[in-house]
């Protein structure tokens, strides 16, 4: 079918090439089939691996400190722990990321403030991970974010909990949810807008009812980008989750108490877990790996069925700065 | 409350709750700033400028300050030196890859493999950094050290550091894998913008396709190109999981006048110090330094942030939006 549609192809002969055009052809032709064959590599070995030493005990038995392999139990904690810290990091982007998004977008009064606005966006996706965390560690030990983390004797905060290490995973998130709204709400055309506007609607009323709704879309690929890039993360679990083992606790209010306590996620335990870390156990360690990443991969594909419409390279999704 | 969030909403309240949520945003990178740099004071008013410079073992000096003295004398110069050489060699080989690979993916594809290598690039994306690690020190570390590092050169250097195979050598590979995919995904959208008609005009003019896509098309992208390349490099500079896993963790300054065995040496880079240090910010001297680090990434990313949205201008002359 597709040949009916198609002008017929003149392919040009290569051998009538210079031989530096030819060689760089071959270099093209390398590096694409070498790209290939360093992710069919590294997506193969950790499947190997994965499926070796996955066991399904090993999903739902806690961790423990144990020496002996076979009694340090299985990831259950940071399962939940990613799943957790994932939740509170695209919970508090998306609404931030959105508003700011429709505002740059719809109002954007002053410009000279939504410029920087956008700017500052773009500056916060360029910001290493390890570098917010640090500075979340800083920003959360004043006395007044007590109520996040833990107080020990003397005054001194903790800083590290579920919910400081979530509040700035959504940092990480909110370059992403941001550049994809605000790709949707200007591909929108300016007629919905005043045809809206010409019924009386305010502005407000018509982002609510009508651009919102148009927008959903990108907003949900936007924050499985996002939700993908915090389940990878790993420096700011690290540093602000203290990356204990298990889950645990602190106060005594449920709910809350596991959002003020410490714990670990699947990146910090592979982490842990390899010879860089205490653990060292690299049959644990390439088990959460694997798990870690399909669940990374399904993220991704959910961006895919997403982002089906309008693409027009297939590689929008990959911008991993703000919304370029 | 429920009730009054239903009923329309006055627009210009509206207006004012939205915008300030959007100076949140400038309101944190100051916040970043003002913080950073006032916990990295100490040891800048201590050292001066000369903390970037060499001198004496970075280890011993932060193993002092961990045991909880109160000399903040630090010389960062081998960490920093970490960090340039791994971002450099990974930006330039890295943007070599990438450049032939966009060029591969827009133009000498067949319609079948684009179809695969498109998803395959987005993957390699996604993959978390911690995994490249673990196959870092899991497989390319213990093969790099069994059979690349020769036992004459172990001896050769044995009272200075321990060649493991944990080495420049991995982590600039790795890295280079990491930041390839980010590179691929902005020319190949630069790529695709240029003008059809501009590449057909050279086509006319009878030069053949690599000839046309390579003077006309990178030409034209060439900013997108330049600011795939900083992109890159604020990710590398940032990159502290991976390498902390890979490089060695020692505070080693490769000398490149020692020939190949350059390449097999260790190292330590700025970020993955941080990650490795974030577990004795009590001593105030660690802390101290350790937000020093950080401080000059964060300065490092800033600037690179704007020299990339320099080099972006031109590009959006012809509506390229990248």
């Amino acid at each position: 079918m597709a040949v009916a549609t198609r002008p017929p192809k003149r392919h040009e002969s290569i051998a009538t090439w210079r031989w530096g055009d030819r060689i760089a052809f071959a270099l093209c032709w390398a590096a694409g089939i070498g790209l290939c064959l360093i992710a069919a590599l590294i997506v193969g070995y950790m499947a190997i691996r994965g499926i070796q030493y996955l066991k399904p005990s090993l999903l739902w038995s806690h961790p423990s400190g144990e020496v002996d392999q076979s009694n340090s139990g299985g990831f259950l904690d940071p399962i939940l722990g990613t799943v957790l810290l994932t939740i509170i990091g695209i919970g508090i982007a998306t609404p931030i990321a959105v508003a700011t998004a429709v505002w740059v977008v719809e109002y954007g009064r002053p410009s000279w403030l939504a410029r920087a606005v956008e700017s500052g966006i773009e500056v916060v996706a360029g910001t290493p991970d390890i570098v917010l965390a640090i500075f979340g560690l800083a920003l959360f030990q004043q006395g007044l974010f007590g109520w996040m983390s833990f107080t020990a004797e003397g005054g001194a905060v903790f800083g590290r909990s579920f919910l400081t290490a979530g509040a700035m995973m959504s940092l990480i998130a909110l370059p992403m949810v941001y550049g994809n709204t605000r790709e949707g709400l200007q591909a929108i055309p300016r007629h919905v807008r005043e045809a809206s506007y010409g019924l009386g609607k305010t502005r407000i009323a018509t982002i609510r009812r009508v651009l919102l709704p148009a927008v959903k879309p990108n907003i949900s690929t936007g924050a499985a980008l996002g939700m993908g890039r915090i389940a990878g993360d790993t420096a700011i679990v690290v540093v602000l989750l203290g990356a204990t083992l298990r889950l645990e606790s602190e106060g005594s209010v449920p709910g809350a108490n596991v959002l003020k306590g410490t714990g670990s996620t699947l990146t910090s335990y592979v982490y842990n877990n390899s010879p860089a870390g205490e653990g060292n156990a690299a049959e644990k360690a390439y088990a959460a790996a694997f798990v870690l990443l399909l669940v990374v991969v399904a993220l991704n594909f959910a961006v895919d069925l997403l982002a089906r419409r309008g693409a027009q390279t297939g590689l929008e999704g990959t911008r991993l700065g703000a919304g370029r | 409350m429920l009730e009054r969030l239903r009923q329309p909403w006055p627009d210009r309240r509206a207006e004012l709750l939205l915008g300030a949520l959007a100076c949140a945003v400038l309101l944190i990178i100051v916040l970043m700033v003002v913080f950073v740099a006032r916990e990295a004071w100490p040891t800048f008013r201590h050292n001066g400028l000369s903390w970037l410079g060499p001198g004496g073992n970075v280890d011993s000096q932060i193993g002092t300050m961990v045991n909880g003295g109160r000399d903040f004398h630090l010389r960062a110069w081998p960490l920093v030196w970490g960090t340039v050489l791994t971002t450099g060699l990974a930006v330039a080989f890295g943007l070599a890859f990438a450049l032939l690979a966009s060029i591969f993916i827009v133009e000498f594809a067949p319609d079948r493999l684009r179809a695969i290598i498109v998803p395959v690039v987005r993957l390699l994306a996604a993959v978390p950094s911690v995994i490249f690690g673990l196959i870092g020190i899991l497989v390319l570390v213990p093969f790099v050290g069994n059979h690349i590092v020769t036992a004459g050169q172990k001896k050769s250097v044995e009272f200075v550091v321990q060649l493991s195979g944990a080495s420049l050598l991995v982590a600039t590979v790795i890295l280079t894998v990491m930041i390839v995919p980010i590179m691929i995904a902005i020319i190949v959208d630069a790529l695709y913008a240029v003008p059809r008609t501009w590449k057909e005009g050279a086509v006319a003019l009878g030069v053949n396709r690599w000839r046309a896509m390579w003077t006309v098309s990178v030409r034209a992208a060439r900013p997108a190109i330049i600011a795939a390349a900083v992109l890159a490099t604020a990710r590398a500079l940032g990159e502290a999981i991976m390498l902390s896993m890979v490089s060695g963790s020692v505070g080693f300054a490769p000398n490149p006048f020692d020939g190949p065995l350059f390449l097999l040496e260790p190292l330590r880079p700025l970020a993955a110090t941080i990650v490795e240090d974030a577990e004795s910010l009590q001593a105030p001297a660690v802390r101290s330094s350790v937000y020093a680090f950080a401080l000059l990434l964060l300065f490092s990313s800033l600037f690179l942030s704007l020299a990339g949205f320099l080099a972006k201008q031109p590009m959006k002359k012809y509506g390229a939006r990248i």
